[in-house]
């Protein structure tokens, strides 16, 4: 029951490529209730020749990424239910005292994301477990007894004749993509090598080959062919009485970046140390023309030398044995993308053209479902945020970026990655108007979206001194690791004074038409029908009332409305808000982002400052907290919104964005003699937002968690209809599950005597060590953390069960293996720094 | 015992072979590279000898720089050093042979035994072996599926229908060889390592003038993958079974 013979004239669905997720979305698809789907693939079944077909097969369940970590638990979940998945444990083993110390980290993550069963085992424990392993080379292993290995095509076999025998699938082989049919940015029909398809949805699921298929309509799926090399060895004397595929636990040597894992009477030998070798998706063999399958490049021998000296030190036990040899060889590809994660959803170009596509084995079949229940409910239980395939830029889709990204990315598939880290390769592509100067000013660049924004600036050391034993220095290398204390002195200055911060990174589009209202309505849970010039915060909710974004939106006409959001998810938001536009195209949506910069001026000085540059009535009263207005300085005007993210009066100055150094200037000028500080996102991000608990798109808000949880569920609810509307009000009727709660830190000395501070993602946990779980059995975790100079405190924000969620409870927060006295300071929105929010309402 | 194996580097044509637009060559783009099974076997048999009764394998190839991957591989399978004719060109029969008798010749000390695969795997002229032997005018025995050395001769086992040939031939001699004579090892990653750092003795050759000129390549029918789906899972059972008796081997 392999292949339908005749290939429908219709279709509701298209899945292209029979590889692990297109099967399993066929049939979640099916599941779900979707009928005439068809499932094509170019190459023969059960293994069409694609990444899955040569994968390695092995599932480590960790990761400090929870979107990854909670698509890898649902895999597992789904491979142990259909009886394919085999429990061998995983050990990930450290030759150094900087990777157990990553392992620690890991542990830490394991218990953040609810895997109770890893722990940090000595050199002899691995070899008690691992035999084969030169236990002298090592400095420990975490071990992960869940870790195992299944059988992927096995899994899609059954995934597709499953959805084939409810009568909702048909499924054709070595049937190729032709091409496909858009007609005003949405699909029609998809054209094959048996025929043409009528169709309003194509979902690509074609790996390696996924860019080609999505140029067929236009649009782009950013990944690149990489190779993954790998050798099998055997017969392995220590496997001679193994009876199941494997009995030992998989290894893998991080620091070599590098895995051995039993598969029957050999060893699987995988690296990816090796330089990075990337390959274009044209450059692929067809099924005839390739030796092997397509996907199965020629080994490389000169790439594996090192990788074998490697791993001759760390399991000499089986590889100088001489009668062991190197069966197998193989160059596999695999895709990689520009940071590294899947590229999941609608591609922002074309309605009904999906993409699953740069998915691993071990997220596959989580990947089938979350993709399969968006496609069906508008939304996927597993928040796919991170890796909505409409995250990227023009920029970022290019060959070239891709291409830089991935390479770079490539090696540190095993790294220990600080979670501040930055790309070094293609930087520098956009640059905001005030570049210039910031550089004269010795700005620290960090990448937001592809903008170069100043993290801090080395000019304002000086600041060090002014405030003395008010910056705290931080003692251990991995904390003091992007980062720097000069960030808690522009914070200060910007308390006392007034800072300047460099905005432009901001996503700014325009809804406007007579269907303006009806759209922002409909995806804000605020209320959009305000006066003219009112600036407005809002929640956008999904469909079950969870986060899907928070932004600002400024009323600029009767039908002009300005929404303003981070760069980082901005592209999501756009496509958003486009999606809900009214059918009758009464509304339009212009992207601003490259037409406006925007420079923030906050502080108790900028009224002052401000009022200096213009004949405008800058006064409270005359200028509210949340308005905007166009205003004249000097000769410039500018629209001005009156908010804040930092806690202090101040503004948001948009002007176009070749103005945008003349803006500066005069700022800067009139700035001067009130002491104001050029400040970075380390202050706008965490300092200055921490200090006022305010919650970040990512970190406290995502699709786990509601508006009431969140603490957000001020005022009344809106009359008109918005997205997530009922689930809301059911929610504000209901007990939360959980309470977004700000700790601080009591004692942040170690064991060692050098003092911690988390920088968030740890597990928090009980005074006496325990897990704390909400009724909705997600853990409690620190979602945002960092310094608050102006309370001198440590600032960590978390979800907690409403038990603990008292002020003044005592808990603990696991950071590298050791755990730290922290206390609730708050249990809703009120912040740590002016509760009464007194600064930014003066 | 000093033993010279020759071996060449050509493609591994598992799939469909496609050709060059100018039909002079295999396209080899997606291809990888490798020495012919009749080779392996004949570098195997030669280290099997020399570890048996000590002495030298050498190793040598005439083709690009990319052939010193071959050599390393015969030499990660026991060879102890490689020769490596370096040349871009594409040479014929007899031009390979002259090269390698002038290689033979250059070395210090002679060959006791000189082994060939009995034909390319991408030629296949069947003439190197033959003709090596002929203009250093020692004994040649083709086609070997057997061979034993004893007392400065050889013993070697020809297939021919239905039965073996032998001969017996004093040494130095040249055989030339098939897959089968032996079953050829998988080198083990310390040998890897160890061809790795085994000398390779490069000398640049260049083609004597071509007295053969090669019209075009035709890719005979029937090639590429003969692979059939018989079903999956249990109800492929009573195909593969009815396939395995047509077979005679159930």
């Amino acid at each position: 029951m392999t292949e339908t013979a005749k290939l429908p004239l219709s279709a509701r669905a298209v899945v292209i490529g029979a590889g692990i997720v297109g099967n399993s979305l066929v049939y979640h698809l099916a599941e779900l209730g979707w009928t005439e789907l068809v499932l094509l693939d170019k190459g023969p079944l059960p293994n069409p020749g694609g990444s899955t077909g040569h994968a390695s097969n092995f599932i480590f369940p960790v990761d400090h990424s929870k979107e990854m970590t909670q698509l890898t638990l649902d895999s597992v979940r789904q491979y142990r239910e259909w009886d394919v998945f085999t429990e061998s444990g995983g050990i990930e083993v450290a030759r150094t005292e900087a990777r157990m110390e990553e392992l620690r980290r890991r542990v830490a993550s394991a218990k953040a994301w609810g895997i109770e069963d890893t722990r940090l085992i000595t050199p002899a424990e691995v070899k008690e477990l691992v035999p084969f392993v030169e236990e002298s080379v090592i400095v420990g292993g975490f071990y992960t007894p869940s870790v195992g290995i299944v059988d992927s095509l096995r899994f899609g076999t059954i995934a597709r004749e499953r959805a084939q025998a409810s009568g909702a699938l048909s499924v054709f082989a070595n049937t190729e993509v032709l091409g496909i049919e858009v007609e005003q940015g949405r699909v029609k029909a998809l054209r094959t090598s048996r025929g043409d398809i009528v169709t309003e949805v194509i979902v690509i699921c074609c790996g390696v080959w996924s860019p080609k298929i999505a140029r067929m309509a236009g649009a782009s799926i950013p990944l690149t062919p990489a190779v993954h090399q790998m050798i099998d060895v055997g017969p392995v004397p220590h496997f001679k009485n193994t009876k199941g595929v494997i009995e030992f636990p998989i290894v893998r040597d991080m620091d070599t970046n590098m895995y051995e894992r039993q598969d029957g009477s050999g060893l699987e030998i995988g690296s990816y140390a090796h330089r990075p070798i990337l390959h274009d998706p044209e450059e692929i063999p067809s099924n005839e023309e390739a030796a092997l399958s397509p996907t199965e490049f020629p080994f490389t021998q000169d790439d594996f030398t090192q990788q074998m000296e490697d791993a001759l030190e760390l399991i000499p036990d089986v590889l100088n044995d001489e009668s062991v040899g190197i069966k197998y060889a193989i160059n596999g590809l695999l895709s990689l993308t520009p940071d590294g994660l899947p590229l999941l959803g609608e591609t922002p170009e074309v309605k009904g053209l999906w993409s699953a596509a740069a998915v691993w084995v071990k997220e596959g079949p989580g990947v089938g479902k979350a993709v399969a229940e968006w496609m069906t409910r508008g939304e996927s239980e597993i928040d796919l945020q991170s890796s909505d395939i409409a995250r990227f830029y023009e920029h970022q889709r290019s060959r070239e970026h891709v291409r830089a990204r991935a390479a770079e990315g490539f090696n540190k598939t095993y790294g220990i990655v600080h979670p501040g880290e930055q790309w070094e390769s293609n930087r520098n592509v956009r640059l905001s108007p005030f570049y210039p100067r910031e550089r004269e000013l010795g700005a620290r660049f960090f990448e937001a979206a592809g903008w170069e924004r100043p993290q801090w600036y080395e000019s304002n050391a000086k600041l060090l001194d002014e405030y003395g034993d008010r910056i705290n220095r931080r003692e251990a290398e991995w904390e003091s690791r992007w980062w720097s204390p000069i960030i808690n002195a522009e914070h200060l200055a910007m308390r006392d004074r007034a800072a300047m911060f460099d905005l432009t990174a901001f996503c700014v589009f325009d809804i406007t038409g007579p269907g303006a209202l009806e759209t922002v309505q409909k995806v804000s849970m605020r209320q959009m029908d305000v006066a003219v010039g009112k600036v407005v915060y809002t929640p956008v909710l999904s469909p079950s009332g969870t986060f899907k974004s928070d932004l600002t939106v400024m009323r600029l006409g009767d039908e002009q409305f300005r929404v303003v959001t981070g760069g980082a998810h901005g592209m999501a938001d756009l496509k958003w808000y486009a999606d809900h536009r009214p059918e009758d195209g009464t509304a339009s949506i212009t992207d601003l982002t490259s037409a406006y910069t925007t420079l923030g001026l906050w502080g108790p000085r900028s009224r002052e400052i401000l009022a200096s540059l213009t004949a405008d009535d800058m006064s409270h009263e005359a200028f509210p907290f949340a308005t905007c207005r166009t205003i004249e300085l000097g000769s410039l005007r500018v629209l001005a919104s009156r908010i804040s993210y930092v806690g202090e009066l101040g503004w948001e100055l948009y002007v176009p964005i070749e103005q945008g150094a003349k803006l500066w200037d005069l700022v800067w000028e009139a700035g001067e003699p009130h002491g104001t500080v050029p400040a970075g996102i380390g202050v706008y991000g965490t300092t200055g937002r921490l200090e006022k608990c305010y919650r970040a798109f990512g970190f406290e808000l995502d699709a786990d968690f509601d508006v009431v949880e969140a603490g957000m569920a001020w005022g009344r609810v809106k009359s008109p209809d918005f997205v997530g509307k009922e689930a809301h009000v059911w929610q504000r009727e209901s007990e939360p599950a959980a309470v977004l709660c700000t700790l601080t830190v009591d004692d942040h000395t170690s064991r060692s005597g050098v003092k911690r501070y988390p920088l968030g993602r740890e597990p928090v946990l009980s005074r006496s060590g325990a897990p704390l779980l909400d009724a909705k059995r997600r853990r409690s975790y620190v979602t945002s953390a960092g310094a608050g100079p102006s309370i001198g405190k440590h600032i960590l924000l978390s979800y907690l069960p409403p038990e603990n969620a008292s002020v003044g409870e005592e808990l603990l927060v696991e950071y590298m293996g050791e755990q730290y006295p922290v206390v609730v300071a708050t249990n809703d929105s009120t912040p740590v720094f002016d509760p009464e929010n007194t600064r930014v309402k003066s | 015992m000093r033993i010279l194996c020759c071996v060449k580097r050509v493609p591994i044509t598992g799939g469909k072979m496609v050709l060059t637009e100018d039909e002079q060559a295999l396209q080899t783009r997606h291809l990888g590279f490798t020495i012919s099974p009749h080779e392996e076997c004949g570098v195997e048999e030669a280290v099997r000898i020399v570890e048996a009764g000590g002495g030298e394998v050498v190793v040598l190839a005439l083709g690009p720089a990319e052939a010193a991957e071959q050599l390393r591989e015969c030499m990660a399978l026991g060879a102890d050093r490689a020769i490596h004719l370096e040349s871009e060109e594409e040479w014929d029969a007899q031009a390979t042979a002259g090269a390698i008798v002038e290689a033979i010749r250059a070395e210090a000390a002679p060959f006791d035994l000189i082994v060939f695969g009995n034909e390319s795997a991408d030629t296949g002229n069947y003439q190197v072996g033959i003709r090596v032997a002929y203009a250093l005018s020692l004994p040649v025995v083709t086609g070997l599926k057997g061979l034993t050395l004893a007392e400065g001769r050889a013993r070697c086992e020809q297939e021919v229908a239905n039965g073996r040939d032998i001969y017996d031939v004093p040494l130095p001699a040249v055989v030339t060889v098939k897959e089968g004579l032996n079953l050829p090892r998988y080198p083990s990653v310390p040998a890897k390592l160890r061809a790795n750092r085994k000398p390779v003795d490069l000398k640049p050759v260049v083609p004597p003038a071509a007295r053969l000129q090669k019209l075009r390549l035709v890719v005979p029918e029937g090639q590429g993958k003969q692979a059939e789906v018989l079903g999956s899972g249990p109800e492929a059972a009573p195909e593969v079974i009815r396939v395995l008796q047509k077979l005679g081997v159930a």
